[in-house]
Formats: C-alpha cells, structure tokens, sequence
C-alpha cells in the first residue's frame, strides 16, 4: 500500500504534538511535507520567556529538532514560506515549487498584533512571539543604559518586561487599561501584581495611551503617550495580542472568521483539509494557551487516522511564569447577578484570593501570593462540583474541606512544592523524590531528607507521603487516635487546628469530620485545650469541657466532696494568710487540713454547696486559686535562698515568687510544676520538676522534663543564664512551647523525650527572636487566663446549689 | 402525673447538668442539646459517684470517677461496663424544667 501523503504547514507547538501523536496512533502510514517559515522546527514557545530572562537556552526549549523529523519520516521546508493552497487541485505551494497532498493540515499559527499606530514600522519595534524576537530584546540587553517599553501588560508583555529586567534592562510597561492583565485578574490581583512588578524594578504605567512611537534616523526614539510624556527607548514591544494567521486559507476559500472555521473533528470546510493552533476558530472562540492546543492537536491526529475523536473546549487557567509573582486565574470572575465571591486577603503576606460563585458551584478564580491550591480549586471549576457543603470553608483549600478529611486524600491532593516539614524545610516533593529513590522507611527517609527528623509534629504527614507514594508497600505505623470519635491522632489534631484555623469545638467536629456530635470525655477535654492554647482570644474555655476538677477549680474526692487548696507564692505565707485558712477550716467543718508536697494548705472535705463561700472567705484573706486541680501551672517550690540561708546563692524565694505570679492561671497540656533552689544542695528537689532552676554564684540553671510520679526522672540542663530576668524568660519560653505543641495529657517530660531536648533548645535557647514571639504569645493568652477563677466563681454561687430542692416541698 | 416545675432550661449550661434533691437522693438534669434534657439518678451504680459533674457527650454523660459512661436515654451503662441508672420522666414546655412527682414517688414505693 502507498503511503498517504500528508502536508502541514506550520511547525509550532500544535503542529509538532499533530505529528507527535500521529506516529504513536500510524507509525510509518504517511509521508509527511512539513513547511515552516521560521527557520527551524517546533520548540516550546511558551518557555521563550525563560530563555529572555537567560533562566534557559534556547537548546533546552526546543522540541523537535531535526533529526526527530528525519526519524519520522518528515520531509522538512524549513524556511519557506507556503505561497499557495489549491484546494481542488490537492496541491501547497511554497516559495521552492508546489506539492501534492491527500490530506492537508493547517497549524499556521497567529501573527502578533501590531497597532497601526504612527511609527509603527520603525526600525526597533517588535513582537514578542518567537526566537527572532527574544534574540532582539537580549543583544539590546548586552547594553547597560537600554531602556525597553513594553506596550501591553497582558501576559506576554509582563513577561518580556520581567524577562528584561532580569537582563538588567530598564523597562516600562505601558498598559491601556487601569489594571494589569485585566483578562484573567480582576483589580485587587491586578494591583498586588502590579506592585510585586514595581518592586522588581519595573515601571508600570496603567491607563496610559499610547499615541505615537517616535523616530530618529528611521528608528525608534521613544513612544509618546497622549497625556505628552514621552518614554525614550531602544527597542519597543508590542505584545497587545496576537490573530489567528489566516491568509492563506481564506485565499485559497477555506471558510474563515476570526479564525479558520474547524468543527469538533478538527476538519475545516473542505474534508480533506485540517487546522489546529492558534490560526483555528472553533465554537466562536480562537485560541492562546497551549493546553487547548495540544487537545486539538490529538483529535486531528485520530481524525487523520480514522478514530472518533471529539474537541471540547475547556475551561482554561493561567499562570504567570514570573518568578516571584505567583498568580493564577481560571474561569469566569467578572461581577454579575446571581454571583457571589468569596475573598481571603492576608496583607501582610501579600496574599489575595477570590472564588466566584454561581448556582453553588465556582466559575472563576483568581489567586495572587499563594496558589498552592490552584489545581484543587481549578478542578472544581472544571468539574462544576457543587460547593454547597464546603462554602464555609471553601477559600482554605482542599485541607479544610471534610470531604478530604481522610487526612490520606489531603496528602495526596498536596502539591509537590507544598512544606510538609516545616523545621527542616522539606517539601512534599523531595520526600516523594527520596521515596523514588529507594526509602521506604520513615527513618530512611528522615535520614535522606531531615524530614521530621526536628519537631516530629510533621511525622504522621510524612508517614502519609510515603503511603500514598509507596502504596500498599508501606504499611502505616498504627498511630493512636485520640479516641473512638476520630482516626485522627493528637498530633494531627493539634496540626490542623493551627494550618486550618479552627478556632471552635464546632469547627473541629466539622472539618475534621468527627463522628460524634460533640466528642467525648477522652477527646473534648484535649480539643478545648487545643482551641484555647492555640485561639486565646478568639476561643473562649468551655467549662462543660473539662473534667470536674477543673469545671468546679477543686479536686472532687471519692466521696463526692472537694478540696481546697489556696496559692502560697513560692511557699511563703503569713500569720494572717494561715489564721484565715484555720478558720475557713473550721467554719465549714472541714475534716481534714494537710500540707501539700507543693509547699501549701490542703482543705480537704469541703462540699461542693460550700465551694463558692470558702472562696469568698479566702478571696477576703487575698488568697487566690492554688490551681492544684487544674492541668496548669500548680506550684514553684522554693527553698529560702540566700536572704536566710548560708549557702544561697541567689534569691531563689523572690524567683521562685516572680515565676509563679507571672505563670499562674495558664493552661497547660498536663499539670506544670517548678522548683527554685538557691543552691546545688537543691533543697527545693528542682531537679524532679517540669523546670527546675537552681542558682549558682555565676547564674542560673535552668533545667527541664523531671518526674517524681508515675516515673522518676532527673530534669535536663536547658541552657545556664546569667540574669534572674533571663532565667524567668527561658522558663516562659519553654512552658509556651510545651503548650503550642504537646499531646493533651503528656506531662512535660513525656514530651521533651518526644521532640528531643535539642530541638527544644533550638527553640528557646538558641532562637532568641522565637524565643520572645514565644514569651509574647504567652503574655497574650496570659491576658485572659492569668486571673482567679474563685473569685469569678464565687460570684455565682447559686449555680453551685442544687437546681431545686424537693425534701422541702415534700416535708410540707 | 404530677409535673412539678423546677426551673428553667437555661439554668442548666448546654452540656451540663444540675441536681434536684428529692426525698429519694439527688436526681440529676442533663442538659444534652439546645432544647434537649435528661432525668436520671445523679448517683452511679458503680461507686457512687456524681454524674452531674460528668462529662455530657451526645445523649451520654461519663461518670467523673472512673469513666463510665451511661445512655441517658435508656439508663444502661456502655460498653464493657455493667450498670443501670434510673431515668425519669422530663418535660420542656416554653423553657421550663417539668419533673414527674409521680415518678419520684413511685420510686420510694418500689
């Protein structure tokens, strides 16, 4: 069989993914005669713009070169021109003699748009569309004083401009309309652009017409607005659009618009003639972007060999390839009846998003600063998926939604540059690179890329990186959930209360899809923690929440009384102090008085009826709350320290005072207790606290994660400090970092041995600026807590009495 | 039936309770939902110790003590546990609490 001869002409993007696809369906079927005007075969014309900015060669770009077309059995005229079509004679015409086809593909392409303006022809106005072009704007590049107008700030011209300015080119962008890239952006994005692009060294004149380019010498000098400014210039680009090429077709009586008319198989009005590409007009619409492009190309190669094949047009997404704009827009986002938008704005990190909405399903997008995001949300669009269920939450991402609960889905849905381990730097695509590599085991791949290998918070997202990359070849390490209502664990929890923003226990059951109303007493107590240590001000503390002990700030006795035990700062008390506690003792007959291990009186017994009025009584005396019920800051034990003591070495009951007034009030993940000794003799058992400081003539020993309970453990050195104001503010430090982070429960040894003390230290010891936002968002959460629940309590004593009382009525 | 009134819904915090001492001991009134409320006895069978105080989840309060958890709707101890609460009747009209006397009476009888 002889082989069908097929012409095309064009050798751009459309047509080379044609002949690409063409022999992959009919290796060998056609003797192909492929016609360029450029000199050279197809590369990748979108990636011009890093060869401008020198990001990349032009050797890196191209595609198909020469020897791809020998091998494919492409005869290649390169360089020439077609002259003519003869439809009826199955014939092209190029500048070097004619020849015949059986079929005929058209991927002629568009020719960039110049405005007819006066001086448009002068020597030093260009395009930006193919090499040609970008060598111009580089050799003008190789001279330090350039000066380049771009006009257009669309696409292509920020580019170009971006492209130059790298080069070191000094450049302005002159854009008609009042706001960049008016196509895809709407005025918000188009202003942040506009700004990141001045900050680059750009100028940026919006709403500016231009009237004339100016010439000395037949070459270009400057272009002149029409409000007079005149812009001097070496070179001027045009990129204010591009048309569909269609001479040829149109003469040789093709049916043309804007565009060579295709129907869906891609064949024009004559049956034996295709067109693909930017030179198309198909539905109305005429093309740019490359993804639509490559769509057609596919349908023509099958309608070339037979198979069914249908073009759909679809939504379209840009992104802008300037490095350090991230920016994307999809779909339809001009304002409307019946539309609604969502917008998130974070100023400080220069961040805008807008979804617009209609019928429950998102039309349009536009992101500046962060599109992380971009092709969940661009997914959504295309699919018209109904966001009905998700609104709420919608403009966070696939992370918020519950849909992706399944934390497995979420990873998945990760882009490759999205941060999974945030102490070390390491992003989703390097674990899945190390993973490729050969890891497939959590501690090889901490080992490969340091992921997780700090905090450890980031363990079970790094666990579940390698799942949804290794598949059923990695079984995950069953982590504990925090209890039956969720498969999450803490440590996820806690993660996405913060990335998520879940600033209420509602919030929480929602999006994290638990499946339980509202929890239980396992996993409520934990949440309303979390919320409370990580939302200060926006959570409030829910007392239905916590267990009874800290519902009622008293520790609930097997017999259902309670005790009592006020503050005694550091230990110290007076005679006043204990007269009023022997007779709080004896007004509400209380059984049992004891001293405490934390250096305090005991009340023991006490009814819960009778709660709110020995409070009362001991708020009198200026007692407060011991909080020794409470998985809070219970006590700082003291010795006496230097004022009493001859081996003190420093005062150890006045630090041991200051930390307690400053720390009391704060919940913590479990309780917290300290311990101040004035010596090495430690007299105070410093050693076996939470934080146990203990002075010595040159400073202060600061030391963490002791337990004198369950377990018995000797504290680490967390750093040695030479002022007492040092001390106190590397204990505040390390406390708010046990609260940002811990599991619910884990006292702070627990913990310590979990994230390791170096870790630790990177944190409060070595990092001084995180050591203070650590020490302010302890103030902060301070502002609310740091205040005594008794006397609020006391206030409301009624609610401490029974609802009714029936013996009565029944005695009557 | 005899309703006796012994308060208003919003005594009681959403997800917490308060007791009504009656000649029969303390009966506890779980407040579960918005206008949902729940009658039982205050006292767990297991060591006594106070639901009231307990941690209200769904239509279950877990017992302050040692965790057990009952259904306030039927009484029965969950899981692994073995236990009964007593439940009464309860009635909510335009906000206010409704006890059955009758109910509270019968107990003594029995």
């Amino acid at each position: 069989m002889t082989k069908q001869k097929l012409v095309v002409i064009g050798a751009g993007m459309a047509s080379g993914r044609m002949l690409e696809t063409l022999s992959d369906l009919a290796p060998g079927a056609w003797d192909v005669t492929l016609f360029n005007a450029e000199p050279r075969g197809n590369y990748n014309r979108i990636m011009l713009s890093p060869v401008l900015s020198g990001e990349k060669s032009y050797s890196e770009i191209v595609t198909h070169d020469a020897e791809w077309y020998e091998a494919h059995g492409v005869t290649c005229r390169f360089g020439e021109k077609v002259t003519a079509i003869d439809l009826a004679g199955k014939t092209v015409t190029g500048e070097n003699g004619a020849v015949a086809y059986d079929k005929l593909v058209i991927a002629s392409g568009s020719t960039p748009f110049i405005v007819p303006m006066p001086g448009h022809d002068l020597e030093g106005v260009i395009a930006y569309r193919d090499l040609e072009d970008t060598n111009r704007m580089i050799d003008v590049a190789g001279n330090p004083d350039a000066k380049v107008v771009v006009i257009g700030g669309g696409l292509l011209g920020l580019e170009a401009a971006a492209g130059l300015r790298l080069r070191g080119v000094d450049v302005t962008v002159v854009h008609l309309n009042s706001h960049l890239m008016e196509r895809q952006l709407d005025e918000a994005a188009g202003y942040l652009l506009r700004r990141a692009l001045i900050d680059k060294g750009i100028t940026v004149r919006c709403s500016a017409n231009s009237k004339e380019i100016l010439g000395k010498d037949g070459k270009v000098r400057a272009l002149l607005l029409d409000d007079g400014t005149e812009l001097p210039c070496d070179l001027l680009v045009m990129a204010v659009g591009i048309r569909p090429n269609v001479a040829l077709a149109r003469d040789s009586g093709l049916a043309v618009g804007r565009g060579i008319h295709v129907d869906d198989q891609m064949l024009t009005s004559d049956a034996d003639v295709l067109a693909v590409g930017e030179c198309v007009e198909h539905d109305g619409a005429v093309f740019g972007l490359v993804a639509p492009l490559y769509d057609q190309a596919a349908v023509a190669a099958k309608t070339l060999t037979g198979q069914s094949a249908c073009f759909v047009q679809k939504e379209l997404s840009t992104k802008l390839k300037v490095t350090g704009c991230d920016l994307f827009s999809a779909g339809d986002f001009a304002e409307g009846d019946g539309r609604e938008d969502i917008v998130f704005r974070d100023p400080a990190r220069g961040v805008y998003k807008r979804l617009v909405i209609e019928n429950d399903v998102v039309i349009g997008a536009v992101f500046y600063g962060d599109t992380t995001d971009s092709s969940w949300f661009f997914g959504l669009i295309r699919d018209k998926t109904d966001i009905s269920q998700m609104r709420d939450t919608l403009i966070f991402g696939p992370n918020m939604q519950g849909a992706s609960v399944d934390p497995m889905q979420a990873v998945a849905a990760l882009p490759a540059d999205a941060e999974i381990c945030g102490c070390n730097g390491v992003c989703k695509g390097r674990i899945v690179e190390a993973i490729e590599a050969g890891a497939t085991t959590l501690s090889e791949v901490r080992a490969q890329t340091k992921a997780s290998g700090s905090c450890g918070t980031c363990t079970g997202l790094v666990e579940q990186v390698m799942a949804v990359s290794l598949g059923d070849a990695f079984k995950m390490p069953a982590t504990a959930a925090v209890c039956g209502c969720t498969d999450l664990s803490h440590e996820d929890v806690r993660r996405l209360i913060k990335s998520q923003e879940l600033k209420s226990q509602d919030a929480v059951w929602q999006e994290l899809g638990w499946s339980t109303p509202n929890g239980c007493h396992v996993c409520r107590p934990a949440i309303n923690y979390y919320l409370l240590a990580d939302w200060p001000l926006e959570y409030r503390d829910d007392p239905q929440s916590r267990f009874v002990n800290e519902r009622n700030h008293a520790n609930i006795q097997k017999d259902g009384t309670y005790s009592v035990v006020p503050r005694m700062w550091g230990g110290i008390t007076t005679a006043d102090e204990l007269r009023a506690i022997a007779d709080a003792a004896d007004k509400y007959n209380v059984p049992t008085v004891k001293v405490t291990g934390g250096q305090r009186i005991d009340l023991l017994g006490v009814r819960k009826e009778d709660l709110p009025a020995i409070w009362y009584d001991l708020n009198k005396a200026g007692m407060v709350s011991g909080h020794a019920y409470s998985k809070g800051l219970r006590t700082v034990k003291t010795c006496v320290g230097k004022d009493h003591c001859r081996f003190g070495t420093q005062d150890s009951t006045g630090l041991g005072i200051k930390l307690e007034k400053l720390l009391w009030g704060s919940w913590t993940p479990h309780k917290v207790k300290l311990g101040v000794s004035g010596c090495p003799r430690n007299c105070a058992e410093a050693t076996c606290k939470d934080v146990g400081i203990v002075c010595v003539d040159s400073g202060y020993e600061v030391s963490v994660g002791g337990a004198a309970g369950m377990d018995v453990r000797e504290t680490e050195l967390l750093g040695k400090v030479a002022t007492e104001a040092e001390a106190i503010a590397l204990t505040t430090a390390f406390i708010q970092l046990y609260r940002e982070n811990a599991k619910y429960l884990d006292r702070g040894y627990k913990w310590v041995a979990k994230v390791g003390l170096d870790w630790v230290k990177s944190q409060v010891v070595d990092d001084l600026e995180n050591r203070a936002a650590l020490i302010a968002r302890f103030d902060l959460s301070q502002t609310v807590y740091r205040k005594d629940p008794w006397a609020e309590h006391a206030a409301q004593a009624e609610t401490y009495q029974p609802l009714a009382d029936l013996t009565l009525e029944a005695a009557q | 039936m005899s309703w006796i009134d012994v308060g208003h819904i919003d005594d009681i915090p959403l997800r917490g309770a308060r007791v009504v001492k009656t000649m029969q001991g303390c009966v506890a009134l779980f407040r579960t939902g918005p206008d949902e409320v729940f009658a039982a006895s205050d006292r767990c069978p297991h060591k006594g110790g106070p639901l009231s105080e307990g941690i209200i989840h769904g239509r279950q309060v877990t017992c302050p003590l040692h965790n057990w958890v009952f259904s306030l709707e039927t009484g029965s101890a969950q899981g692994a546990d073995n236990g009964q609460i007593q439940t009464y009747p309860l009635r909510l009209e335009a906000g206010r609490l409704l006890l059955d006397g009758d109910a509270l009476s019968k107990r003594t009888a029995a």
